[in-house]
This record gives structure tokens, C-alpha cells and sequence, in this order.
């Protein structure tokens, strides 16, 4: 096959479109970045809607740590405690022993519902992943809602602004606007953490998985680690550059109204991780 | 373990719960336990020495050396750490065997063979005849060195920045007078960086911790291979037959996760303080004022 | 004098050396009566106690070791056992990468286990043990595949109605079929894969296999090998026990 079938023929075979059976022999450099790149397109699907979901819950986590009342702050402290404290694989192979154990069909006030599409990595494993960026994020935008300068929330009284035109126009931005360079690092580590989504208790289903499912799949076959790993590394390094560039941009929307000298520039420091 | 289970098959109930959860495979899992810890322990100090030796490296003048810190640490952030752990053990234990080829066999050939990585029995590590406790250490011991090398990097990028942000004032000071780049470096750079760094050190423990169960990936009989391995349903072809218990096992593990991180979490805290006092920063301000 | 100093330093990583030679036998230990860990910890099964016998017979000193089944074929490459002694089933695919010794166990039926005697293997996902040939075989015969990395997850698969059956070695399903108290039964259709049983070796490694062969007829010639097959808590008395061309002549 020359590469250009191979492309089409594995291009999309991560979700089930193209050639049925995998490789089995003679595999060529191609075919590698062929599989492992439609293995990515998993990566993205994960990345991009745990991060846009994770991003609401993330705003309603952080305030209500920032609440008064005990009975919203505490089970708030206690979800960001449980996804921060403990390690992401052993979350996802709890959530998956959890949820095979719902009963697959059941009636509700005369709707049946079934959850037997909970347990496939579509689903199971996004709502790991969107919970666990949502407490990070929580944290992160907490800590922002925390170091907003005092001066602002005066002069903002002073105008006449209270209660949720305050929220709105003046402690939310500014949460934002602090928390930015934090939540970049968050993406990046949101993004490398979807590779381990086939690792832990969720199973392939027809073969599709993600880009590291593939390359362990090449490695197993040819024996030789030298070739997927790094395909995946490189793969990786474009996505987290592609993340950087879109994030620097907003970053610089927040930052717009600031004087050139005391605008923040995002600066790339690691963390968390999983 | 104790008499009253040596026939696992006639007892049931709380007796039954009991030799189960002290049957030789069960204590492999509390022991296990231990190797995780010992990870932690090992694997802290090294990453710390590599993460020290980058930082230094990526401030030197000279450019290669620089450039090689740089790379060091802005490489490792790119790239997923699963995919280095799983590609830095089999290429790490390829490389020890190779070069023990170089030394010990003789005409050097060329072990990649086709689908074969063949070195002679002499320049194996460990050889085929040590006993089992050393292939595991050697397993455990590619595991701590990869797992250095990885947060190495990020602790690099830590006191990297721990360095920049020591007050410029602080090092002419010493340079006035008279104190060599090195004497610097030691004297006062290295001393005052630390309160800069704890921070950023601290929140890398939590991570290390957190990064354990990968172990698991790279064939170390951790803790997660142990809850996978008990927990799965037993036939009567085992001495203590059982359901699917993966669940409960996994719950465990998450207690003992959220356990050791609160814990850390109150001993960070408690070191946090005790190294700002007197300091110029929010930190040791605050400590003055609940003091007074 | 440098590759001395080198020479040493490495040894040093290697541990203590001893006199005899040892071979390494490589199992997965999820498969009974295969092989599986027992609650001691140890090595147990069918073939825990064939390898042995094996071992003394070839008068080699032996140690056991477990290793997942995905990588178990890369590490025999890598060195770090020198036999597959696993249930592992000679097929073309696997002669391409290493060698296998002459079968000591027929080709096992494979079954379907599944919820209940009437499932339709094509309205769900069939679950196999990844690598297996029972995953190649239901990829390539229409049925929607899914793996795992254990035997025991393919049946919890079925179990908690991932999956609509599994398919796996009858000998492996047949226990759990009967301990389920009627919810998971084994359906009538049964599929012949693979061709018998085998050890595995590198393919440089021919005198250790020839070894091992030559302790196996051993084995099939005087009966004690279709004693221990039988043996009511492995295969049972009713196991095939013709052996054919991989067989007994010239005993």
C-alpha cells in the first residue's frame, strides 16, 4: 500500500471508519503515524470537552469555597480534596468498577433509562476527566478569586456597583485575568492525562483507542519502542504548542486593558499533573 | 498465618474475612505498600539532584551546556510522562545490556537482531541465574531512575526559577565582595533560593505521590497490580474463592491516597512556616502578625 | 584496565552469580488451571507442576517468574526469562517471532460464555483477552470485538453485561460457568483455534528447546504426562489425549 492508501485506509480508524483489522505485519513508518494520529483525534475529543464542561463547573466550584454558607463550601472543599488528593488512575478505575455496577435498564416515574453507555470511555472515562480538570480548576480560579486587589473591589463599590453587576464586570474578569497563566498549565496537563484513559479499567472496544493505545499496540508487534513513542512524543509536543498559542491569545485579551508594562506574559511552569 | 486457617474451605464468616485478609497474597499487598513508600523515598533525593544539576546547567554560560538544561527541561514538559515511562525503561534496560555487551563479550556484535535485543549470557543484568529478589530490585531500580529523570526535569524548572527570582542585589553584594562565581553560587545563592523553591518543591511531592500508580505500567508489583490481582473473582480453584471485590479494593487505595496526601499536605504546611519566619515575604508577615 | 573497571562495575549491578544454570520459565498466573497465583503466592496449576517435572527431567534448575500476557512474548525477546510456559497456543503468526517446542496439550476447544443459552454473538461486543487468538479469531469473523488485558475482566465483561459473551479456552470457562449458579452459561456453538499448545523459545535458544523436547516425549512416552492432564482438578478424565504426529512414536 503506498502511504496515501494507508492513510486512507487507517485515517479514521480510531472511531471505527476505515480498515477493520490492524496491521499485522510489514508495518511501515506510516502506517505508524497514519494509526497514531487518528488515535489523537480520541486525545482531542477528551482534552477539548473536559476542558469546555470543566470550565463552568469549575466557576461554580470555586465560588461556592468562596460562599458564606457552610453547606455549599463544604461539600465544595471536600470534591476539590477527593479529585486533587488522590491520583487520576485510581480514579478512573473506580469510576469504572462504579458505574458496571448500575443496573443497565431501569424505570424512573415510567421512563426507562439505561446506563449501560456509562461504562464505554466515550462517556465513563470523560466524565472522570471532566470532574477531575473542574477541581483543579476550581482550585486555581479560588486562589485568583482570593488575590484580587482589595483596591478594585472598593473603587468598584465606590461606582455604585454591588452584588452580581460586581460579579459580572469586575471579580470575575479579574479571576480570570489572574488565574490564566495557572489554568494554561492546567490544559497542557489535562491533555497529556487523557493518554492514560485506556490504561486504566476502560477497555477498547473494536480496536479504537487513543494515540497510546496504537503506539503500544506497534510497540508490542515490532518489539521496538524507538519508533511509536516518539511519534506520539511528537505528536504531543504540536498539541501542547497548539494549546499554548490558543491560550496566550486569550491571555492576551485579558490582559488588554493593562498598561504594556504590568502585563502578565504567560510563563510555562508545570503544576500539576495527575 | 494462624491455625485456625489452615483449611480455608471449612470456615466461614468473620473467621473466613479474617485468613483472608491475612493469607500470604494479602500481606505481598501490605508489603507493597512499602515498596511505594520506598519509591517515594528513593526517588525524591534523585529527582532533586537531577532537577538541581538542569537548573544549573540551563543557567550556565556556557551555550551547550545551557542549551542541553533547557532542552532537559522544557522537553519533559511536552511530552506526556506515561509515554516516558513506558519508552525510557525498555530503551534504559537496553542500554545497561549493551554496553555490559561492549565490556564483556567478546567482538561487540550488534545485539539489535531483527526482532531480537541478543547480548551474550555473560552481559545480561541481572544474569539468568541471580535469584528473583535481584531481578525485581533491578525492575525497581529502572523504575526509580526513570521516574528521576522525568521529575527531575520538573523539579529543574522549579529551582530554575528559584534562582532567577533570589534578589540581583543579594549576588552583586557578594561579588563586591570578592567572593568567586562559585563561592556565590554556594555561599548565597544556593541558601537563599530554598524559601523560592519550597513552594513549587512541595506541590511536586504531591504530584510524585500522585504519579505512583504507574509503577504498575512498568511491571513493578505495586499496589494497583496487587487490588487488580486480589480483587478479581476467585474460583474454588483458590483456596479463598470470591465475587468481583475490585471495587472495595480500589476504594482502599483511594483512602490511603487521600490519607497520605492530607498528610503531606499538613507537613508541607508545617515546614512551609517554620522556613519563613523572619523572612521578607506575605509568608513570614503573616507569621509575625499571629505571633503578635 | 578501563574495560576491566567498567567489566566490574557492571557485574556488580548484576547480583550474586551462582554455579548451576538456571532457566527462566515465564507464566502469566490469571489462567487457571493453566497456571494462577495461589493464595500462598506461588506459581500454581497444570503447569506449574508440568514445568517442574519438565525441569527435572532436562536436570535444569528452574525458577519461575510471572509477566502479563501482552508483553509476555517481548520480554522471552528481551531475556528475561527463557520459556513461555503459559497456555500459549502454537499459531503461524507466533512461529514468525519464536520457536515453540512439540505440544503437550491437545488444541482446546473454544466457548462462548455468555448470560444466557440464546445470546446473539452479533448484537454485541464479544469480549477476549487481548493477544489472544481468540481476540484474532472474533475480529476477523464479523463479531464486534473488545479486549481485555486479563482473562478475568473478559468474564466480568459478561458478567456486568459489557459484553455479550466472551470466548476463551473451555477449559478456563467450564469452573466458572458452574460456580456462577446458572447466571452465566457456556452456549453449544464451540470454535476450534490454534493448533495445540506449545513452550515458547527464542529462536536462537534451539539446545535449551531441544532439551525441553526431548524431556516432553519423555513425558508422552511413559504415561506420565496423560496422568497429570487427567487429573481431576486440571483438565479431567475425559480430556483428548491422541496425540498424532506431535506424538509417540518412536518412544
Amino acid at each position: 500500500m503506498t502511504c496515501w492508501e494507508t492513510i486512507q485506509a487507517y485515517g479514521l480508524r480510531s472511531i471505527g471508519i476505515g480498515e477493520n483489522l490492524l496491521p499485522k505485519s510489514d508495518f511501515t513508518i506510516c502506517q505508524q503515524f497514519t494509526l497514531i494520529g487518528s488515535g489523537m483525534i480520541w486525545n482531542l475529543y477528551f482534552g477539548v470537552l473536559a476542558l469546555v464542561f470543566g470550565f463552568f463547573l469549575a466557576n461554580a466550584v470555586a465560588l461556592a469555597r468562596a460562599g458564606r454558607n457552610p453547606w455549599v463550601r463544604k461539600p465544595a472543599d471536600w470534591f476539590v480534596f477527593v479529585f486533587r488528593g488522590s491520583p487520576l488512575f485510581i480514579q478512573f478505575f473506580l469510576a469504572y468498577e462504579a458505574l458496571v455496577l448500575l443496573p443497565k435498564e431501569f424505570t424512573l416515574f415510567g421512563v426507562e433509562i439505561s446506563t449501560s453507555w456509562t461504562t464505554r470511555a466515550w462517556a465513563g472515562a470523560l466524565l472522570v476527566l471532566f470532574l477531575n480538570t473542574a477541581a483543579y480548576s476550581a482550585e486555581i480560579f479560588h486562589g485568583a478569586l482570593k488575590s484580587i486587589p482589595k483596591g478594585d473591589l472598593e473603587a468598584a463599590e465606590a461606582y455604585g456597583l454591588t452584588g452580581w453587576k460586581k460579579f459580572i464586570r469586575i471579580e470575575w474578569p479579574t479571576m480570570l485575568r489572574l488565574g490564566w497563566p495557572a489554568y494554561t498549565n492546567e490544559a497542557i496537563f489535562l491533555f497529556h492525562a487523557t493518554t492514560l484513559v485506556y490504561f486504566s479499567g476502560f477497555p477498547a472496544f473494536a480496536q479504537k483507542g487513543d494515540a497510546l493505545y496504537y503506539a503500544n499496540y506497534f510497540a508490542d508487534k515490532t518489539f521496538n519502542p524507538f519508533i511509536p513513542y516518539p511519534i506520539v512524543a511528537f505528536y504531543f509536543i504540536l498539541l501542547t504548542l497548539l494549546v499554548t498559542f490558543v491560550y496566550g491569545r486569550v491571555n492576551r485579551h485579558l490582559n488588554r486593558h493593562l498598561p504594556s508594562n504590568t502585563r502578565s506574559k504567560i510563563r510555562l511552569r508545570p503544576n500539576l499533573i495527575r | 498465618m494462624f491455625a485456625a486457617c489452615a483449611d480455608p474451605k471449612a470456615i466461614d464468616g468473620l473467621t473466613w474475612g479474617l485468613c483472608y485478609l491475612t493469607s500470604a497474597k494479602h500481606v505481598d499487598f501490605y508489603w507493597s505498600f512499602l515498596t511505594v513508600l520506598l519509591l517515594l523515598a528513593i526517588t525524591a533525593p534523585a529527582a532533586l539532584g537531577m532537577g538541581f544539576m538542569g537548573a544549573t546547567a540551563a543557567r550556565s554560560h556556557i551555550a551547550p551546556v545551557s542549551w542541553l538544561g533547557k532542552v532537559y527541561i522544557w522537553m519533559v514538559r511536552g511530552v506526556p510522562d506515561i509515554i516516558f515511562f513506558l519508552f525510557f525503561v525498555i530503551a534504559l534496560d537496553q542500554a545497561i545490556e549493551y554496553l555490559k555487551n561492549l565490556a564483556v563479550c567478546d567482538g561487540g556484535v550488534w545485539p539489535w537482531q531483527g526482532l531480537e535485543f541478543r547480548v551474550c549470557p555473560e552481559a545480561k543484568v541481572p544474569l539468568a541465574k541471580s535469584s528473583a529478589f535481584w531481578h525485581q530490585a533491578y525492575g525497581f531500580m529502572l523504575a526509580v531512575v526513570t521516574f528521576a529523570i522525568v521529575f527531575g526535569a520538573f523539579v529543574a524548572n522549579v529551582i530554575f526559577g528559584a534562582m532567577q527570582a533570589v534578589p540581583r542585589a543579594q549576588l552583586e553584594t557578594a561579588e563586591a565582595y570578592g567572593m568567586s562565581r562559585a563561592q556565590v553560587f554556594r555561599r548565597i545563592l544556593v541558601p537563599q533560593m530554598w524559601v523560592y523553591a519550597l513552594p513549587g518543591l512541595g506541590n511536586l511531592w504531591m504530584i510524585l505521590i500522585k504519579a505512583t500508580p504507574l509503577l504498575f505500567l512498568l511491571g513493578v508489583k505495586d499496589i494497583v497490580y496487587y487490588a487488580r490481582e486480589l480483587g478479581g473473582s476467585k474460583t474454588q480453584a483458590y483456596e479463598y474463592p470470591h465475587g468481583d471485590w475490585r471495587l472495595w479494593y480500589f476504594l482502599g487505595l483511594l483512602v490511603f491516597y487521600l490519607v497520605f496526601t492530607r498528610v503531606s499536605e499538613i507537613g508541607i504546611g508545617k515546614l512551609t512556616a517554620r522556613l519563613s519566619h523572619g523572612q521578607a515575604t506575605s509568608g513570614g508577615e503573616a507569621l509575625r502578625k499571629a505571633a503578635a | 584496565m578501563k574495560r576491566l573497571l567498567l567489566a566490574t562495575a557492571l557485574a556488580a549491578l548484576s547480583g550474586a552469580a551462582f554455579a548451576q544454570d538456571v532457566v527462566r520459565l515465564g507464566t502469566e498466573g490469571a489462567y487457571p488451571p493453566y497456571n494462577f497465583i495461589n493464595d500462598a503466592g506461588e506459581v500454581a496449576g497444570f503447569e506449574r507442576e508440568f514445568g517442574d517435572e519438565l525441569c527435572k527431567r532436562a536436570d535444569l534448575s528452574c525458577e519461575w517468574v510471572t509477566n502479563e500476557w501482552d508483553s509476555i512474548i517481548p520480554n522471552l525477546q528481551s531475556g528475561n526469562y527463557d520459556v513461555i510456559i503459559a497456555g500459549m497456543s502454537i499459531t503461524d503468526e507466533r512461529e514468525e517471532v519464536i520457536d515453540f517446542s512439540q505440544g503437550y496439550l491437545r488444541p482446546a476447544s473454544s466457548a462462548y460464555l455468555a448470560a444466557s443459552a440464546d445470546a446473539d454473538l452479533m448484537s454485541g461486543p464479544v469480549a477476549a483477552q487481548t493477544a489472544t487468538i481468540q481476540a484474532a479469531f472474533v475480529a476477523e469473523n464479523g463479531m464486534q470485538v473488545v479486549e481485555y488485558a486479563t482473562p478475568e475482566e473478559t468474564v466480568a465483561a459478561v458478567k456486568n453485561g459489557e459484553a455479550v459473551a466472551v470466548l476463551a479456552d473451555k477449559d478456563y470457562l467450564v469452573p466458572i460457568a458452574a460456580e456462577s449458579g446458572g447466571a452465566l452459561v457456556l452456549l453449544e456453538k464451540q470454535e476450534s483455534i490454534g493448533d495445540g499448545v506449545g513452550l515458547g523459545f527464542r529462536d536462537s535458544d534451539d539446545a535449551l528447546r531441544e532439551k525441553f523436547d526431548a524431556a516432553i516425549k519423555s513425558m508422552k512416552c511413559d504415561g506420565t504426562l496423560d496422568a497429570m492432564i487427567t487429573k481431576a482438578e486440571y483438565f479431567g478424565p475425559d480430556t483428548d489425549l491422541d496425540w498424532g504426529d506431535a506424538g509417540k512414536e518412536g518412544c
